[in-house]
């Protein structure tokens, strides 16, 4: 770790002024990210700014049919929430219990790692991704590899899921990190059928034609012979992109299998 | 008493207590007054030459109190580190060690090798320090592929095509013979994948040199500090044996990694005296993916000739064995030793032919972990036995029983060195098969099938040469030191006893197991016996623990030391009996005399032997405290059956253990629990070496796999309840006949998980780890 001075902010104003005066500087939120990569100094920021003492950031609520969850919200807080099922269970597989008691919803989404949970569910559920300064729709937000819709120095301050009919699921994780090889969120709203993948590309992203095959007829068999286009998919030590293209189908339908059972 | 603590009950560790609760003392707990922190400066290039290091701005940094490089151990006279094991090539030339001193000086060549080290006032300073040392580098083409390491760009001047050593065993000629009269010859070509050991405790070294009395004392985490001490002593020179004391405090894992002497203690002793001050370094857990001794990497072409009957009538076997960059401490023993002697297993191959070509490669230093060449051997031969049995169309519990050495034909000579004392393998197995529930497996298979899945069942029958070893022996095979263990057995003044042992426990339980040993033979108290270990100034030279050793020949070692303490104790009760000592037995802690009805407790006779006022003091010393070494006769040969039943989802290739049974034969146990705690941890090794486990060094011999994020660890949810379960035979040739438990499950499981694997997929082969997406690659290929 190299040093770097440590900047709590008491309220959303104040932490995106020490981020604007600050020539280089960082929030933090779980630090599930950012923590080891101090430590291991891949990351040597002049300041970070710790939002944790920032009122109402970690509330969770639910009211006409929308559950809202605040930014610095624990992934064990939303794994215990009883709204979204769907959301309570991919939360409670995320990492092991030390991260899921650290880190938090925000946090995890303006990181975007391509392998993330949360960004399934945004996409698969459709949710609203709350700021500072603007709501940005969930389809807008993950823009690619590490990389959101955000502004410099805005801050998400909570994610609006609206409630679905049924939605599941379904993850392979990697062995070593658990994170998501592939996961995929399959998710009857009220705007219609939405499938949400993520592991599988530099971020996450819908996939419509799963969407219009599962609108006609909600069934695992109904991805039977539904192409996933694998060429721009990952490939690494893990999982080949022709792995990872078949591990969305397999991930689909055991969703399905999920939300119908 | 003895029911209840002593020989064969499973009393709880009497360790766990300070290491549940946080009141273990690691190296890293350790501080001394004055110390200083050390970081290596590490090579970020697989092979490259240093032209020039400049240490000036860390000199210059706040905080850095030195900068150390190479070239300055060199001037100082500290020697390279060591092989201890010369091996010698077919023709009889000595095996090519290339030089290795601690810090690089004129080339690097592995990542992570370290080239320079900067002592601070702190961690931090230190690894700012580090961060400002300079050096430039002419990066040269990297070695890193085992099989084709000998055709590619040498790496070191005397070793041409990159080759240690090209190694023989067994009679070449008889082999040939044996496959020019087979009937059938099964052929196999397999890997042994690279393995990092992972303790969960990093290595660490704290160095303090004492200048009013010119010693040096190094607390380092070490699985046998003698051999650390006299390795550092007599071959590195960092100081003088007599004024070096080792101590090992509380070392949290081993497995192997922790056996070896290393740069960092290196350094950080010889620079405690440079400083004049102690200087502690450990390993954050990058370091220890680097630099920690890699285990196994094999590439081997396996051939087993049968008869039709499916007789065993030769094999031939032919390694080639990823060194690493250099030769580590025993690292030349593995492939070899280790290794080729066991190309038996449990058969009565007559004839076997087996060559090991170690090579180096721009790697990390490869040298024993957990098993050390038998995991490898086992492999082999149980992997080509249960291909043989498939192409044979036979049952492979049947083929085996075929060729298994029978109860009767013990002490047993194998073509391959080997002389196994005893054992009952088909005993093993009908236990193994029991447990099981081979009777039901057809209507579990078809229960998978119904439900989409895969399910196979493999065995493994392995042999090991453990309670290593008859040191003559090893020392005519090239070791550079006997491998007996020393004890010493204190009686206090009120009867309680203090054991002194040469081994060292690191997570196996000794100070439990070898206090019962004493308690059941002195019939005293379990709570009355303490056993130290770790430290050269306390315990006699002793070689540590490695190869499931500590009870066969430590263990030994008390136990001669307990027959003197008897012996000496039945003279001192013979004089307070007035009679002669052959007429006073000893039984459950009470010396008895037919003439008396008075016994004498063993704590009387601790009393008499300090306060000598009725003994014989003109025939006999006061005191009662003895010593014993014990240099083992054979080797000592655990060996069992395992049976593993796994199901398979072809749609993702994942792998889940249904069961997996395990039956050992480690002779007589001391403490089953802690055995059967020893049999869980090695098969969780083996089960991760066979389906998570992977050291992976891209083209540029850049670790690919250098953090857990990449790296599987076994965790509980990947692995099934286990069934575990003992037969015994004693081991005849030492005095509590045991065998010795640590490494086998490591040894014995990985061939029973790839023998279900490939029999669940229908291949020959699949490469380990078996991850989901390699089995699932390999269902593609058939499909």
């Amino acid at each position: 770790m190299y040093t770097f001075n440590f900047r709590r902010a008491s309220n959303l104003d104040e932490a995106q002024q020490i981020h604007q005066s600050s020539s280089d500087a960082v929030y933090v939120a779980g630090g599930m990210t950012l923590i080891p990569s101090l430590k291991l100094r891949l990351a040597n920021p002049d300041d970070v700014v710790d939002l944790s003492q920032i009122d109402g950031l970690g509330s969770i609520s639910s009211a006409d049919g929308v559950v809202s969850i605040g930014a610095m919200a624990r992934h064990c807080e939303v794994a215990a929430t009883s709204d979204i099922p769907a959301l309570a269970a991919l939360a409670n597989r995320i990492g092991d219990a030390q991260v899921r008691n650290r880190g938090t919803i925000g946090g995890s989404l303006a990181n975007n790692d391509p392998a993330a949970d949360y960004p399934a569910a945004v996409l698969g559920l459709g949710a609203i991704v709350h700021t500072n300064a603007r709501a940005i729709a969930g389809d807008d937000f993950f823009v690619d590899l590490f990389e959101t819709a955000l502004d410099e120095g805005e801050i998400i301050t909570r994610v609006d899921f609206p409630i679905p009919r049924r939605a599941a699921y379904a993850k392979f994780a990697n062995q070593a990190s658990k994170y998501a090889v592939v996961g995929v969120m399959v998710a009857e709203t009220d705007a219609g059928i939405r499938v949400g993948v993520t592991g599988a590309a530099a971020c996450a992203f819908r996939l419509t034609s799963f969407e219009e095959a599962l609108s006609t007829n909600m069934s695992a068999s109904a991805l039977d012979g539904v192409e996933v286009d694998s060429s721009d998919f990952n490939s690494d030590l893990h999982a080949s992109a022709a792995y990872r293209g078949s591990l969305v189908t397999v991930m689909a339908k055991q969703a399905v299998d999920q939300l119908t059972t | 008493m003895s029911a209840e603590t002593g020989i064969g009950a499973s009393v709880l560790r009497k360790e766990d207590a300070r290491f549940i609760t946080g009141k273990g003392q690691y190296t890293d707990d350790i501080s001394v007054f004055g110390q200083t922190h050390c970081v290596f400066v590490r090579s970020p290039h697989a092979r490259a030459k240093i032209n020039g290091i400049n240490t000036d701005a860390a000199m210059a940094m706040d905080g850095v109190i030195r900068v150390f490089t190479g070239d300055e151990l060199v001037e100082d006279g500290i020697g390279d580190l060591p092989c201890g094991w010369v091996v010698n090539s077919k023709d009889g030339t000595p095996m090519v060690s290339p030089p290795h001193p601690p810090i690089a000086t004129s080339v690097v060549n592995y990542v992570g090798e370290p080239y320079a080290f900067v002592v601070a006032e702190t961690l931090q300073a230190a690894r700012d320090g580090a961060e400002a040392v300079e050096a430039d580098f002419e990066i040269l083409e990297a070695v890193v592929d085992t099989a084709t390491a000998s055709s590619s760009a040498q790496i070191h001047e005397n070793a041409p095509n990159n080759q240690a050593y090209d190694w023989e065993l067994g009679d070449r000629e008889a082999t040939d013979a044996a496959f020019a009269k087979a009937d059938h010859v099964t052929t196999l070509d397999i890997t042994n994948n690279r393995l990092i050991p992972n303790a969960i405790e990093p290595r660490a070294a704290l160095g303090s040199y004492d200048a009013a009395s010119s010693t040096y004392t190094l607390y380092t985490t070490s699985q046998n500090p003698h051999v650390e001490r006299v390795v550092l002593a007599l071959f590195v020179n960092v100081a003088p044996e007599a004024n070096l004391r080792v101590i090992s405090p509380d070392v949290g894992g081993g497995f192997g990694s922790k056996i070896f002497v290393y740069a960092e203690e290196t350094a950080v002793i010889w620079a405690s005296a440079k400083v004049g001050r102690p200087i502690k370094w450990r390993a954050d857990r990058t370091e220890s993916f680097l630099s920690d001794a890699h285990g196994r990497d094999h590439v081997t072409k396996a051939e087993l000739a049968l008869s039709s009957e499916g007789e065993m009538l030769g094999l031939r076997v032919k390694t080639i064995a990823n060194m690493g960059a250099y030769l580590s401490t025993f690292s030349s023993s593995v492939p070899t030793y280790l290794y080729g002697t066991l190309m038996a297993g449990q058969y009565k191959t007559p004839a076997i032919y087996v060559e090991t070509q170690a090579v180096f490669t721009n790697t990390a230093p490869v040298d024993a972990y957990r098993g050390a060449g038998r995991p490898e051997a086992t492999y082999v031969v149980e992997r080509i036995v249960e291909t043989a049995a498939r192409e044979l169309n036979m049952d492979p519990v049947e083929l085996r029983r075929k060729n298994f050495i029978p109860p009767d034909a013990f002490p047993y000579q194998t073509p391959v060195a080997l002389e196994y004392d005893t054992g009952n393998y088909a005993a093993s197995m009908g236990k193994a098969l029991e447990l099981a529930d081979s009777d039901g497996y057809a209507a579990r298979k078809a229960a998978s099938e119904t439900n989409g899945k895969l399910r196979g069942r493999g065995y493994s029958c392995y042999i090991e040469a453990c309670g290593i070893a008859p040191s003559q022996l090893v020392i005519s095979l090239g070791a550079g030191v006997g491998l007996f263990e020393s004890a010493e057995v204190r009686v206090d003044v009120s009867g309680s006893v203090t054991v002194m042992t040469g081994s060292h426990s690191h997570g196996q339980g000794h100070e439990t197991t070898f206090a019962q040993l004493v308690s059941d033979r002195l019939g005293i108290p379990f709570e009355s016996v303490n056993v130290i270990h770790g430290d050269t100034g306390r315990s006699d030279y002793g070689l540590g623990t490695y190869g499931s050793r500590s009870i066969a020949v430590g263990g030994s070692a008390i136990d001669r030391a307990l027959d003197k303490i008897i012996a000496k104790g039945k003279k001192i009760a013979a004089h307070m009996f007035e009679t002669t000592e052959d007429q006073v037995e000893f039984a459950e802690g009470q010396f008895s005399y037919a003439g008396s009805n008075e016994p004498k407790p063993f704590a009387e006779i601790a009393g008499a032997a300090y306060i000598p006022a009725v003994y014989p003091l003109d025939e006999l010393e006061p005191g009662l405290s003895e010593k014993a070494f014990y240099d083992p006769k054979n080797f000592t040969y655990p060996a069992g059956s395992y049976v593993c039943e796994v199901e398979i989802d072809p749609s993702t290739g994942v792998t889940e253990i249904e069961k997996f049974v395990a039956v050992d034969d480690f002779g007589n146990v001391i403490n089953p629990m802690i055995v059967e705690g020893q049999v869980h941890g090695g098969l969780a090794q083996g089960i991760g070496q066979a389906l998570l486990e992977h050291g992976i060094y891209d083209g540029d011999g850049n670790l690919s796999t250098g953090s857990y994020m990449d790296y599987a660890m076994p965790r509980a949810t990947d692995l099934p309840d286990f069934e575990v379960d003992m037969t015994s035979t004693p081991c005849t040739h030492n005095p509590l006949g045991v065998k010795g438990c640590g490494e086998a499950g490591a040894i014995g499981s990985p061939a029973a998980v790839m023998n279900a694997i490939t029999d669940a997929l229908g291949v020959k082969d699949v490469p380990m780890p078996a991850t989901p997406h390699t089995v699932w690659e390999t269902i593609q290929q058939g499909a």
